[in-house]
């Protein structure tokens, strides 16, 4: 790996190293240029990742829990602690702990305001690309960082340039279930895109079946992470130095309005200035605003590139509604993947619905031993004593679940802003969430509550019930928040994720999005990466970065 | 009477209790990761010992109520239930680490408990001396209580939680529910992929 002085102006310095970090670190590393990454977590590797389900998403060193965060539904309202704010928060980010569930977005997710016209209340918009420009970028992702899927089968997946690399993953219990209450209802399942090896490839070793995908890291490197793909790359071209608890806590700028550098506290707490010709922020969609917004200067008194003071708006998280069903016989969904079949039946909006909203659904099993003890029966199941254990005994191989992904509405008044009370462990203001669901998205997830349970039954359950219908207080997938357009008064970043306001800052994660699709955002981030770094290395060519004159 | 919790105390206990409502455990436990890695070390250390694991919070006797209370919650019948799974180990492990904040709940919570035995079953003696129809008769009465949450979301964690944390002995619980504990599996992996001809995964469109 190689290693710079903190003085030494690299090329680039990325925050975050997460997959749209990690894909930027490598794509201008392998291109010759010095990059410097900052990540705010530890390096964890295969071995430290342990089969722990009482460990599992609570270990900080996966996740951001020494990050305080609060929040409220609406700014009438004092924020109070929340830890439903989470992401990740190590080598390799979200990708260390997700399922790996990972979807290309459709050609009408990029054009939806054009198609279904204004939402009251929001700020629903098209995003400044299409698929068409973003497709050779999928394709991209799919080979370089290893995904096992089946092109072509759905007819509803926009078209594609190439098969993926490798053959889905074996088709479990709740895949079947789900093939068959898709063909009794006259929808389509289709295999389950994943960021995962369904066989050895590029070096690394095919999923062992294990079981233990989402909330923790992957003990052989099956799961595509950002760690287990790109990071070797990055660590071999002999150009970049990944820099591990380097919590950042500002970008800095010149007189001209260009960025130098960040500001980080390492691993003592003590300050280090890494300067840079040019600064690429994929910290998430929840850090990546509160950074530009803890970076004000007197040229940005509201924080870096918020001049129109969009950043950190339109915060859009993952949300969904979902049913749940005891079968005959087992399925033992403990093993394996998360989810191997899904309908996009009901993705598009229909008018016909009376408001703007659409979802893919998914069939899968519990999260574990632990959580399905503690919150998986059906509700009218005794608590405890022996009709508890009894039903526990029964069900915890019997039991799955139809999970809908659904569409949230970028409203401005959902939004990250710095918590004027709480203050993290470094002294730095937390991130403050506030959040209310559109009245849309609420009767969109009551609409994909009722798919959930027509599912659960056409697959044959003989016994089935249904979350309530709720309002986001918990999340991840977090979208929207220095969202990408054309107009530099309504938006942070343009069409390459360049800041409007700043000509050598970029900012590469979920905080781009415009629109939810249908959640699942890592293919689409990983695809923007890869075509963010595209035009930067163009640009570094022809001179248009333009570095920090005081160089 | 209850004294007042503390502030801290009471977030805690919040998160704790809207985890296990609404399946979001993965809330409660990632605030107690720096305690579930002592609690870690020190069920690793006694495993290395060789001696049976010694209790670090409860008293003898303070044991032996909250023990017959887990074998309420998960009660030995014709499979083993809490009392085999060890399920007070964890419980006094969790009190002594990752859920020290919880010491307070128990404390009280004991003596409620001793208080409705003594009001529901006339010269009764402790809890764990009732017959079974008569235990349940008393957990039934305070069933609402933060006490009876507690115990009962840290019996049923304890006894499906790797064994290394104290309960789930001899893997007890995950026998019971019919968790292999293998790490590593080939398909199919149940029933319905093992009937269905589209098992292999490479479904033609």
């Amino acid at each position: 790996m190689a290693k710079f002085k903190p003085n030494t102006q690299v090329d680039f310095v990325v925050i975050g190293s997460g997959i749209a970090g990690g894909i930027m670190a490598k794509e201008l590393s392998t291109a010759g240029f010095q990059v410097v990454i900052l990540e705010q977590g530890d390096y964890l590797h295969e071995k430290d990742f342990r089969y722990d389900q009482l460990k599992k998403t609570s270990t900080s060193s996966l996740l951001n829990d020494d990050v305080p965060t609060t929040f409220r539904q609406t700014d009438k309202e004092k924020a109070v602690h929340s830890t439903a704010f989470r992401y990740g928060r190590c080598v390799g980010g979200g990708t260390v702990h997700y399922s790996g569930s990972s979807w290309r977005h459709h050609e009408s997710d990029f054009i939806e305001r054009s198609i279904y016209g204004p939402v009251a209340g929001t700020g629903f918009a098209d995003w400044p690309l299409t698929y068409a420009e973003l497709e050779p970028y999928y394709t991209k992702v799919e080979w370089e960082i290893g995904y096992s899927g089946l092109g072509g089968v759905s007819p509803f997946e926009s078209p594609r340039s190439k098969p993926y690399p490798l053959p889905p993953m074996p088709n479990k219990s709740s895949g079947v279930l789900m093939e068959r209450a898709a063909q009794k209802l006259g929808y389509h399942a289709v295999p389950v895109p994943v960021a995962m090896l369904s066989q050895a490839y590029r070096g690394r070793s095919a999923c062992i079946h294990c079981g233990f995908c989402s909330g923790y890291g992957c003990k052989v490197g099956a799961k595509s992470s950002s760690l287990a793909s790109v990071i070797p790359i990055v660590e071999k071209s002999g150009r970049c130095e990944l820099r591990t608890n380097s919590y950042v806590r500002e970008i800095s700028v010149d007189k001209n309005g260009r960025v130098t550098g960040a500001v980080y506290f390492d691993a003592n707490k003590k300050e280090v200035f890494q300067r840079a010709k040019a600064v690429l922020l994929c910290a998430n969609g929840l850090e990546s605003p509160r950074l530009l917004l803890l970076s004000k200067s007197s040229l940005f008194p509201n924080g870096l590139a918020n001049t129109n003071g969009v950043v950190g708006k339109y915060f859009m998280p993952g949300c969904g509604a979902s049913a749940h069903g005891i079968f005959e016989h087992e399925l033992n969904e403990y093993k394996s993947v998360t989810t191997t079949r899904g309908i996009e039946d009901f993705y598009n909006a229909d008018p016909k619905r009376g408001y703007y909203g659409g979802g893919r659904i998914d069939a899968r099993g519990n999260n574990g031993p632990i959580t399905f003890a503690l919150g998986g029966l059906p509700p009218d199941t005794p608590r405890w004593g022996s009709d508890y254990k009894k039903a526990l005994k029964e069900n915890f191989n019997r039991t799955l679940t139809i999970q809908a992904f659904c569409t949230a509405l970028p409203q401005e008044s959902n939004n990250i802003t710095l918590d004027p009370d709480v203050k993290d462990a470094w002294g730095l203001a937390a991130m403050r969430v506030t959040y209310k669901d559109h009245p849309d998205d609420m009767k969109n997830k009551a609409f994909f509550r009722e798919r959930a349970l027509e599912l659960v039954d056409a697959a044959g359950a003989i016994k089935k019930w249904a979350d309530p219908v709720r309002e986001e207080k918990a999340m991840g997938h977090t979208m929207g928040t220095c969202r990408m357009g054309n107009d530099p008064k309504t938006s942070v970043v343009d069409r390459f994720n360049r800041a409007h306001d700043i000509p050598n800052l970029f900012v590469v994660d979920g905080s781009s999005f415009v629109t939810t699709a249908r959640n699942h955002p890592t293919c689409t981030i990983s695809a923007l990466a890869f075509r963010a770094a595209d035009n930067i290395i163009r640009m570094s060519k022809n001179g248009s970065i333009k570095a920090p004159t005081d160089s | 009477m209850k004294k007042p919790i503390s502030k801290k105390q009471g977030a805690s206990r919040r998160s704790f209790l809207a985890g296990s409502a609404t399946g979001l455990s993965s809330v409660w436990l990632a605030s107690q990761w720096p305690g579930i890695l002592a609690a870690q070390e020190h069920a690793q250390k006694v495993a290395r010992s060789g001696k049976p694991g010694k209790l670090g919070f409860f008293s003898e006797e303070q044991a032996a109520e909250v023990e017959s209370v887990a074998a309420q919650i998960i009660p030995t019948d014709e499979t083993p239930g809490a009392r085999e799974a060890g399920c007070l180990y964890f419980i006094d492990r969790a009190l002594t680490t990752f859920d020290r904040e919880q010491q307070p709940v128990y404390t009280q919570g004991l003596e409620t408990l001793q208080a409705k035995t003594r009001e529901l079953v006339p010269n009764a003696g402790k809890f764990s001396g009732l017959t079974a129809a008569q235990q349940i008769q008393v957990l039934k009465a305070i069933e609402t209580t933060p006490f009876f949450a507690q115990i009962r979301l840290h019996t049923i964690t304890g006894f499906v939680a790797n064994p290394e944390y104290g309960g789930n002995q001899d893997k007890i619980g995950w026998n019971l529910i019919g968790f292999e504990s293998k790490f590593h599996y080939a398909a199919p992996f149940g029933y319905y992929d093992g009937q269905s001809e589209l098992s292999a995964g490479t479904r033609k469109g």
